[in-house]
């Protein structure tokens, strides 16, 4: 599909456009760091960002949404947002996350609450200006993204390569002109800057190796040694882009005639996840929950998902951990140096 | 992302179902018998359903009933929780919610023919059990020999008394009961359901062997069959969770990398060689 070329003056303006006629959620300055929030303007837009505080998975699995009404004693009814938004600044590691959770919610199980804000969301993803402090998409491969995205926006400097991937893109960029060779010279080189540099935690394996290296680890002393320390606060997962479990509650209106269901995030490092009645936990050591987490990310979600380490190497939950252990690289690397590479 | 939403249902969205038959079993499991109000309701042994009540939530309860039986499927239900203490408060011609049937790990009906079954039923353990155990006996020329354990806590804790006694009768299965904590009207087997094992007149070594419980019974059923060499393959384990999405999303039930909700709940003992969080 088309690639185009535009000034940041003409991108100024197509953001302008967009904000005049639809939902923006742009990428801008909260305080000292950065987070998606509704756009009012083009100028509070900051593509420039190195990570914001929280991916982008709040616009398609809400902290809270309701899922149906229903009547106490009588039928229920699905409920649905029908708003549609564009997403405006997402990097390749949170895009390629997004990709992820498209395809672990639509398999087995369709679940239409969460594909329905998927459909109604236009994306327009751009590669990395600022490496963040504990980036580490490098060692993961995500540091580039081929799909996903409606618009791939690349910063070449003095303006934007943006390439159309759907025809909702191609709409968008319509009135753009087409990039020249140069520019696409300086997108190829943005990209091979970013596959290196976006490693501050260097993984000491292929990714793939990954599934089997757990394999081996599971009575590794890791993880009763990192969990000593674990608060079980559930940050990590909470800022984690391939997070996703969730709690179904039920809220009853005043009139007691009434009600609705509601789906919360919920996170595997909290203790309770796998409380059933007569207080029986499945999982109620720290360390077991620990393991579990990561164990997920490497192990168990890539079987789902032809191999792909659902770990995107965003470093948030490196910046959100209070002790300190939730980096995944540090983990890794320490099993590696134990065990070796079988 | 190809499906559109619309061609999709809400896989959330419980069904309406209607209580036709309500009785309290003893002080603290209550029997249910419910038909869908949108009719046919096909299932087989092994499945469950979230049992859902407006305003409270969910609950993932095994169905008890074979599919062989008609009018409607059956449900055991203790009381322990928000969810169940409401649905203890259920009489006939109430509503409630109904998602299901879920579960795609199923008792192995088709595998076990010609072959001896032997159930090892531990308290409400029975109440799943017995889904496979009526389609067993309603399919009987299919099957080798049947013999059913029941281990339970105490005399008042005993489920289903009226078909354990006709089970009893039968010449062709084998009932064996035992009380953990007996009183002076319990005349039968003293001891933990364990203690059974040894009075099955099959040859376990050859037979299937279905075996469903409280959590702490498995590690030691499994000790007593390892004594009679019981291939791991033909041992059966009916493994419950925190199954509350049901259908693969949320996360609670995940046994390992397995869903329960999805891959169980019945499995079989030689795949959670993979599962150390199992047992």
């Amino acid at each position: 599909m088309s690639v185009k070329k535009l000034t940041k003056e003409e991108f100024a303006k197509l953001v302008e456009a967009l904000i005049a006629k639809d939902n923006v959620i742009g990428v801008q300055a909260k305080g000292d760091r950065y987070d998606f929030a509704p756009l009012e303007s083009a100028q509070d837009l900051r593509l420039d960002y190195d990570v914001t505080l929280q991916p982008p998975k709040k616009f398609f699995l809400p902290p809270k949404e309701t899922l149906m009404t229903f009547e106490i004693g009588g039928a229920y009814a699905s409920q649905y947002d029908d708003e549609t938004f564009v997403l405006l600044g997402v990097h390749p590691y949170d895009m390629i996350a997004i990709n992820q959770m498209d395809a672990l919610f639509q398999q087995d199980n369709y679940d239409t609450h969460y594909m329905k804000r998927r459909n109604n969301a236009t994306i327009i993803a751009c590669d990395v200006v600022t490496p963040s402090a504990n980036v580490f998409a490098s060692s993961m491969k995500t540091a580039v993204v081929k799909s996903g995205f409606d618009i791939l926006l690349t910063d070449i400097g003095d303006g934007y390569v943006a390439e159309a991937a759907t025809d909702k893109g191609e709409a968008l960029l319509a009135q753009a002109g087409a990039a020249d060779q140069a520019a696409l010279t300086a997108r190829e080189a943005v990209w091979a800057k970013n596959k290196k540099a976006l490693n501050k935690h260097e993984l000491e394996c292929d990714t793939a190796y990954l599934p089997k290296l757990l394999d081996r680890a599971y009575d590794h002393p890791v993880w009763e040694e990192l969990a000593k320390t674990c608060f079980s606060c559930g940050s990590c997962n909470q800022v984690c882009p391939t997070c996703y479990c969730f709690n179904v509650q039920d809220d009853v209106n005043w009139d007691l005639k009434t009600g609705q269901r509601d789906r919360a995030w919920d996170g595997c490092l909290l203790d309770g996840f796998t409380k059933v009645a007569g207080e029986h936990e499945f999982r109620n050591q720290r360390a077991d929950r620990f393991r579990h987490r990561l164990y997920r990310k490497a192990k168990y979600v890539p079987a789902k998902i032809g191999g792909q380490i659902a770990c995107v190497g965003c470093g948030r939950c490196i910046n959100a951990c209070l002790p300190n252990i939730a980096n995944p690289v540090a983990v890794y690397n320490r099993l590696i140096d134990d065990l070796g590479i079988a | 992302m190809c499906q559109s939403v619309s061609e999709n249902k809400d896989i959330y969205l419980p069904q309406l179902a209607t209580v036709v038959k309500a009785s309290d079993m003893n002080v603290t499991e209550k029997y249910l018998q419910l038909s869908m109000d949108g009719g046919q309701f096909d299932y087989v042994p092994g499945q469950f359903v979230e049992v859902s009540i407006a305003g409270i939530g969910e609950a993932p309860i095994t169905i008890t009933s074979s599919p062989t039986q008609s009018g409607g499927f059956e449900l055991v239900v203790r009381k322990i929780g928000n969810v169940t203490n409401a649905v203890h408060a259920l009489t006939p011609g109430d509503k409630l919610g109904i998602r299901g049937p879920l579960g795609d790990g199923k008792y192995p009906a088709e595998e076990a023919k010609g072959k001896n079954v032997v159930f090892i039923c531990g308290g409400i353990g029975l109440a799943p059990q017995r889904s496979f155990i009526n389609y067993v006996l309603d399919n009987r020329s299919d099957y080798g020999d049947v013999a059913i354990l029941q281990g339970t806590k105490c005399y008042d804790q005993r489920l289903f008394t009226d078909e354990v006694a006709e089970w009893e009768k039968r010449d062709d299965v084998q009932m064996l009961e035992t009380l953990d904590e007996p009183d002076e009207r319990w005349k039968g087997n003293v001891g933990v359901v364990t203690t059974l094992v040894s009075k099955v007149k099959t040859d376990l070594k050859s037979a299937l062997v279905l075996v469903c419980g409280p959590p702490i019974m498995y590690k030691f059923v499994l000790m007593a069959l390892e004594e009679y060499d019981v291939p791991h393959g033909n041992i059966f384990l009916n493994l419950e969770r925190k199954m509350k999405c049901g259908v693969g999303k949320c996360g609670h039930c995940q046994i390992n990398d397995v869903y329960c909700c999805m891959e169980g709940p019945v499995f079989r003992y030689s795949d959670l060689a993979t599962m150390p969080e199992a047992i």
